[in-house]
């Protein structure tokens, strides 16, 4: 099966998005979008790898040696930092959040305004 | 709108997201079969051009190094971010963390925690500069060191206290450690232009044995830098959420 870990890209996608939509409390919010963004880490690495090969790494093999899409991997990289770069301010959001409407509810919030 | 019509409307949303995704993955390649050529190409000229035997590297720091400039900055302003949306408000004072339930007592931190922690924070500052310092050589780099960095000053507060946590990174210490990382990143670059070469060109020397630590030139060092940086910015983040969640109490509460 060649599309396999495309599947699985597409069913944590799935998890974490319907997490995201039905989800009553802002840091299980915040938890479901971390879900939903590790399923482009599965993507982008599934994109970039070749049968049989080894990591981008030519410190103890010979430099021909057959290696995956390194480009992608250091896409990855960018990903994993952006997604904590977001989660901490969003978590600050939601201590604000709570602090000044007393709930975490995004229904709830949804009422307030301001 | 109830939640369980938000549900409906997701479900259909979804069907159709899923048969666009299917529709998309038959004209994929297929897992395993990476049809190149820029992956490839990289690999085969990486080492050569650059003297890092960790093309991952190579590519973050030079060859779309400017890439990572921005990358870095997301990262430097998420901390100013957290910085701004947690200040002071009106109203806000800080007390001493006290048990919101009164009438039960904390359980202090464990002596075996306490030990625990203060053994690793030793080793765990030298693995965070050792990835810090072999972005060339191996799977590693500032990113991944910087938050092991990190990791060392968050055993510190789980040995002792907050206080210890703020007395061992003072905010405009770490504020002015972060700036100096993202500074040097972006000078490292800023050297080349002199020069008449591009920015981020490499122009320290490369070295002769590739991958060994005085190899690879600016990677290396930018490599450090973003370690600094990553590591400063990581350590005010946890300590802006710590503040909030021990010190800060609204008036009255």
């Amino acid at each position: 099966m060649h599309i396999v870990p495309f599947v699985v890209v597409a069913w944590i996608a799935g998890v974490g998005l319907y997490g995201l939509v039905t989800s009553r409390h802002l840091i299980h919010q915040i938890v479901c979008l971390i879900v939903l963004q590790s399923s482009t880490y599965v993507l982008l690495l599934g994109v970039g790898y070749v049968t049989g090969a080894v990591a981008p790494y030519f410190y103890d093999i010979p430099v021909h040696t057959p290696a995956v899409d390194p480009v992608v991997q250091a896409l990855a990289l960018t990903d994993v930092v952006v997604e904590a770069a977001v989660t901490a301010l969003l978590l600050s959001f939601a201590i604000q959040a709570h602090k000044r409407f007393g709930t975490l509810d995004p229904q709830e919030l949804a009422e307030f305004k301001g | 709108m109830t939640p369980a019509a938000r549900r409906y409307i997701f479900l259909v949303a979804g069907a159709g997201f899923l048969a666009f995704y299917l529709w998309g993955l038959a004209g994929l390649p297929g897992f395993g079969r990476y049809p190149g050529p820029y992956g490839t190409v990289i690999n085969g000229i990486a080492v050569a051009q650059t003297k890092a035997t960790g093309v991952v590297s190579a590519i973050n720091f030079s060859y779309r190094g400017f890439d990572t400039v921005g990358e870095e900055f997301v990262l430097f302003a998420a901390a100013t971010g957290m910085s701004i949306v947690l200040r002071h408000l009106r109203g806000e004072r800080e007390r001493p963390a006290l048990d919101e339930a009164m009438d039960r007592t904390a359980p202090a931190t464990s002596e075996a925690v306490r030990m625990a922690a203060l053994l690793l924070a030793g080793p765990t500052v030298v693995i965070g500069w050792y990835l810090a310092s072999h972005a060339q050589t191996s799977p590693s780099g500032g990113f991944q060191g910087g938050v092991v960095l990190a990791t060392a000053f968050i055993l510190i507060y789980l040995a002792g206290q907050f206080l210890v946590f703020e007395r061992v990174s003072p905010i405009a210490i770490t504020d002015a450690t972060e700036a100096v990382g993202a500074a040097g990143f972006v000078c490292t670059g800023l050297g080349a232009v002199p020069l008449g070469l591009p920015y981020l060109s490499n122009v320290l020397p490369l070295g002769t044995t590739p991958g060994a630590v005085d190899s690879s030139g600016t990677i290396a060092l930018i490599s450090f830098f973003v370690g600094v940086e990553v590591a400063a910015a990581f350590v005010l983040i946890v300590g802006e959420l710590l503040e909030q969640a021990l010190l800060v109490r609204q008036e009255g509460r």
